[in-house]
């Protein structure tokens, strides 16, 4: 049962991504394009509400429902991880029109091909576990 | 009540992903999709080839069940929430798509050229969509994260890293669209 708030909140998450029309091919085109707001406002909005809200947890005005610290861990540095993997991720992005929360969100919607696309995704993060070694960090 | 059948303006969808976002933390856990690539490794049994998965997955089963959440959530909203499948994108992009051989943009979610399953069964048409998805799962586990992780809650935590990756993000996904694209339908 301790797992129902998360389906829930997968759920809100899924309609959003729907409704807002994030998960359609075109929206991520048109974003890359500069032709809409859209995209810049949903995403402009989230980080600054965002930032509130990382300042209530460091602050521990807010805590979690357990009455612990909101820690938020930081992601790992490294120029070459972050704008390397960024530029190979947005190559892929724009392609697929999907970044990994749209494709789950479009099963849902009887998209049939874009488990091609999910399988693909999990072959490249199976790649990436590979050949990590080899990769600049 | 008419409002949620209509498409969800941006000062609308920003503050729900906000919310969901606080929910996670709130919860005890954090926001980021692209994890759940790496957990379907390991449950696959990749730890056997590769150290790098030999993880205690069930740790991660909440992301998991988000997930699950989120294709019911595409599931409701297309069944019972929305009466269009149209999207009203720029008539610029409609006209730009139609330039490098993508017709009646906006007239659906997708586009046929790249997800109709006449095109998934096409040699060009598979391997476009199997690419794509490679790109994206190789890039955001090399990057530590994906939209969500990295541009939702890293830029909101002030992440240097976060903002490196955002940065390539958007130089990637502006060589795809800008360079790449036209040239391949």
């Amino acid at each position: 049962m301790k797992y129902i708030k998360f389906l829930l909140v997968g759920i809100i998450f899924g309609i959003v991504m729907s409704k807002a029309e994030i998960i359609s091919w075109y929206r991520i085109y048109e974003m890359f394009k500069f032709q809409s707001f859209h995209m810049y406002g949903i995403i402009g909005s989230a980080v600054i509400l965002g930032m509130i809200s990382m300042f209530l947890f460091k602050k521990k005005m807010v805590k979690t429902f357990e009455g612990n610290d909101i820690h938020v861990s930081p992601k790992k540095k490294g120029l070459y991880r972050n704008l390397l993997g960024g530029i190979l991720f947005g190559l892929g992005w724009a392609l697929a029109g999907a970044c990994p929360g749209p494709m789950f969100v479009l099963i849902g919607k009887g998209v049939v091909s874009i488990l091609v696309v999910i399988f693909g995704a999990t072959l490249g993060a199976f790649m990436y576990g590979a050949f990590k070694d080899k990769l600049p960090h | 009540m008419d409002f949620i059948f209509q498409p969800w303006p941006w000062y609308v969808a920003g503050p729900v992903i906000a919310i969901v976002m606080f929910l996670l933390f709130y919860f005890g856990e954090r926001f980021g999709v692209s994890s759940n690539l790496e957990t379907f490794c390991s449950i696959g049994g990749a730890g056997k080839f590769v150290d790098y998965f030999k993880i205690d997955w069930k740790e991660n089963t909440w992301n998991l069940i988000f997930v699950i959440g989120a294709i019911l959530g595409g599931f409701i909203s297309t069944q019972w929430l929305t009466t269009t499948e149209a999207v009203a994108i720029n008539p610029q992009t409609i006209q730009d798509l139609a330039d490098i051989g993508i017709q009646n943009a906006g007239s659906s979610y997708l586009p046929d050229e790249i997800f109709s399953i006449e095109t998934m069964l096409s040699l060009k048409g598979f391997l476009i969509l199997l690419i794509a998805g490679i790109m994206v799962g190789f890039g955001a586990r090399w990057a530590g994260g994906c939209t969500s992780g990295h541009a939702i809650v890293g830029l909101s935590n002030l992440e240097i890293p976060s903002l490196i990756s955002v940065i390539g993000f958007f130089i990637g996904g502006l060589i795809m669209t800008w360079l790449i694209l036209p040239l391949i339908f």
